[in-house]
């Protein structure tokens, strides 16, 4: 099993617990793991993005190869779209619609989205709205990790677990939202599949 | 032995710790700044074993290891690369007093420039220094190197640097970590001599050092570090430094046939160098940084074998590498790629929503208008954002300190009145110097010390700075009456402008501290104070 995924977003938009959820996921299912990301100047609300890598052999490159990611995750539309460039032919383009307008140039959003439509392989979704009627905006990212689910090849029984510890301490509650919010993401990918 | 997910920089922290460091001492920036940060979150500092502080720049935190050194205590120093430019006083007479507890500095690049002003390679100030170099190949190798690196600055009597960049700093992978060891007690050097550093000791010890350029050579052939993968086509011999060895074998998941001399310690270990340049017909050089490596192999005269990298234009010749780069390097194919769609524009950063800056520069700006633009010099830190839209207030930014420094030299060219603006930590990091010799000129300059209480740019660590600047400018000459606070906020703007307008009348060296707290400390304590009434 091999799985390279780029995650998108802007700063301050937590793509990095995104990370840390499938990253806890996939060592819990014994496979090895890189993930990098970006720091520093890009945190003052400039675009972020991660490198994650799973495999069940050993991995070289922190960095995924340009033209080699088999996942994009965007959680905004314009930055999964930034790093199209990265995704192989046949790969799949996870992202939230709702945007991200924090620059005063930010572009026209139907042309974003008639972008993300023009590609073969793309589950769009308005992760915001599910988030919103699953009781907080806060699980949106969650719902994100959701609609990429069915594409890492995960059990998800790996990710209720790596819930478990990465919110362990804000009580069983959350948690129980947090997968919610998953189930309402894998549900919504599946109509594009 | 225990199995945990560490970013490169938490790994070189981990192993550190295990091997028994006494102290770490530190000025933030990226990408070596999680380094002592997971230090200060570990137990053994909490505990009050390891020492774990930052300080006001890099060369005070390298001469208190030098400190905890003299007392035969090991000892890591951390910084950015650029923070060697400060530190390099120091760095470079410590080979000479050697050690006496095991001395680690690391210093983590930023090929690509990713945050930062320059992407110089710290494997020069090795070389500069005569001292041995690691440059870990992955983040295993980083943990597992620093009991080594302690060990050998203690048996070579010298400090040892370690040289990362950016993705092995900021990328996580699985890391075995192995057995705690003790601290060292403390024990003064044998000889009370060693650490004075007069002409007659230090050429003898400095005889020493060359003296010992074998041993460091040994080191660098027998560790282990270094590794000569034998490979059938000898066509192409392959020479990798640091992570450059991962992209190399990204290409080659099943396997090379080349031979491939992996670079991870130096002095270059020459043995294995000479069984590469002698058995191969041509030799591909990939470094993660300058070609140094490459440019040694060459020659000045490069009338040898056909050697390739990034001098003749196979590697880009700056910037970061990657598996592509490698890939056409060696004329294997890379992917068609998917073009970024048009409509996809720029996200630059920009001051938080709220940020005080945002309110000092207001205020500036309208002062400015009265004398025309370009007379701004800026320094380094959130407020250099203010170079850009929409603000447009500075006109400099060179290295930490330069904006007073290079206001006082442009008010002494004629560009009077001059304004230098410059944040807390970076006005204790190397502001308070250049404000003594303008306080001295008499310069006509007007200096703003943006005073967000904490080290903004690189994630809101102490800073040293904090509650002591109105009395170092008066401490440094700055007349009392022109040391003047305001409070960078909407209501205060007209205030705020009459108070710099002012002291950009007076003729001599006026001071504006605006102080308000930086958004993201703020938001973060007040939720921390909260969950702690919660409790
Ligand atoms: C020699 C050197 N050390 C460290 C850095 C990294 N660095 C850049 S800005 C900065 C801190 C700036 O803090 P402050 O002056 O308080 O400004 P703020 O970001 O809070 O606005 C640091 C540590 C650097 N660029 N150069
Ligand atoms: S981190 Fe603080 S100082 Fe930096 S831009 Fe944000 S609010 Fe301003």
């Amino acid at each position: 099993m091999r799985k390279d995924i780029i995650l998108g977003g802007v700063g301050g938009q937590g793509i990095l617990t995104i990370a840390a959820t499938i990253g806890t996921a996939a060592v819990d299912s014994g496979l090895f793991l890189k993930q990098s990301e970006v720091h520093g100047m890009s945190q003052r609300g400039g675009d972020v993005m991660s490198n994650l890598r799973l495999s069940s052999n050993e991995i070289f490159s922190d960095l995924i190869p340009e033209g080699k990611a088999d996942l994009i995750i965007g959680v905004e539309p314009m930055e999964a779209l930034r790093h199209l460039n990265m995704l192989k032919k046949d790969g799949w383009l996870i992202t939230n619609k709702k945007p991200f307008i924090n620059i005063p140039k930010y572009p026209d959003v139907d042309s974003l989205l008639l972008a993300v439509e023009d590609l073969n392989h793309h589950v769009s979704l308005d992760a915001d709205r599910i988030a919103k009627e699953l009781g907080t905006l806060k699980v949106a990212n969650m719902v994100m990790l959701g609609a990429a689910i069915p594409f890492v090849g995960l059990d998800f029984s790996a990710y209720e677990n790596a819930l478990n510890i990465i919110f362990g301490k804000k009580g069983q509650e959350i948690i129980a939202l947090n997968i919610e919010a998953l189930k309402a993401g894998i549900k919504e990918a599946e109509k594009f599949l | 032995m225990q199995k945990i997910v560490l970013l490169g920089d938490e790994a070189i922290a981990q192993g550190a710790i295990d091997a028994g460091v006494s102290a770490v001492y530190a000025y933030p920036g990226t990408p070596s700044t999680e380094i002592t940060e997971y230090v200060m979150r570990s137990k053994e500092h909490k505990n009050g074993d390891v020492v774990a502080t930052w300080t006001s720049n890099e060369k005070t935190a390298f001469e208190a290891s030098i400190g905890v050194s003299y007392a035969g205590k090991r000892t890591m120093v951390c910084m950015k690369h650029v923070g060697m430019n400060v530190a390099a006083d120091a760095f470079m007479n410590s080979p000479i007093t050697g050690v006496n507890g095991g001395l680690v500095v690391v210093s983590a690049d930023d090929p690509s420039m990713h945050s930062s002003q320059n992407e110089q390679d710290s494997r020069y100030y090795g070389k500069f220094a005569q001292i041995p170099v690691l440059e870990p190949v992955n983040q295993q190798q980083a943990y597992d190197m620093m009991a080594y690196a302690f060990d050998m600055s203690e048996r070579l009597n010298v400090p040892v640097l370690m040289r990362i960049t950016t993705r092995l700093a900021h990328s996580r992978a699985d890391v075995h970590t192995g057995a705690k060891r003790a601290q060292n007690e403390m024990k003064l050097p044998k000889d009370p001599r060693q650490f004075v550093l007069l002409p007659g000791i230090a050429r003898k010890q400095y005889k020493m050092l060359l003296d010992d350029m074998p041993k460091q050579l040994k080191e660098s052939e027998q560790a282990g570090f270094n590794r000569y993968l034998d490979g059938e086509d000898k066509s192409l011999g392959i020479l990798t430094t640091g992570i450059a060895y991962n992209y190399l074998m990204e290409n080659f998941p099943d396997g090379i046939k080349h031979p491939v001399l992996s670079i991870a310690q130096y002095p270059l270990p020459l043995d294995m160098l000479r069984k590469l340049y002698d058995e191969c017909d041509s030799i591909l050089v990939a470094e993660e940084g300058y070609p140094i490596v490459e440019e040694q192999l060459r020659g000045a005269l490069d009338n040898g074998k056909k050697i390739m990298g990034r001098l003749d234009g196979t590697l880009p010749r700056d910037g970061e590498l990657n598996p592509n780069l490698l890939a056409l390097a060696l004329h294997l194919s890379v992917p068609e790629v998917n073009d970024v769609p048009k409509v996809v524009t720029q996200r630059p950063p920009a001051l938080c929503a709220g940020c005080p800056h945002t309110d000092s520069y207001t205020a500036l700006n309208m002062v400015m208008e009265e004398y025309g633009s370009g007379r701004v010099f800026s320094d380094i830190g959130c407020y250099t954002l203010a170079a850009l839209e929409p603000l447009q207030s500075i006109n400099s930014c060179v290295d930490m300190g330069a904006s007073i420094t290079m206001a006082r030299g442009a008010a002494d060219a004629g560009i009077v009145p001059a304004v230098a603006v410059i944040g807390d930590s970076t006005f204790t990091h190397s502001g308070m110097t250049g404000l003594l010799d303008a306080v001295n000129a008499k310069a006509p300059i007007t200096v703003l010390i943006l005073d967000n209480g904490t080290t903004g740019m690189t994630g809101g660590q102490h800073s040293q700075a904090t509650g002591k600047i109105e009395q170092i400018c008066k401490g440094l000459g700055v007349e009392e009456e022109h040391i003047k606070i305001i409070n960078p906020i909407k209501k205060y703007h007209m205030e705020n402008v009459k108070v710099i307008q002012d002291e950009l009348h007076y003729n001599g060296v006026s001071v504006v501290i605006p102080r308000r707290e930086c958004v993201i400390t703020l938001t973060a304590r007040l939720r921390a104070n909260k969950a702690k009434k919660q409790k």
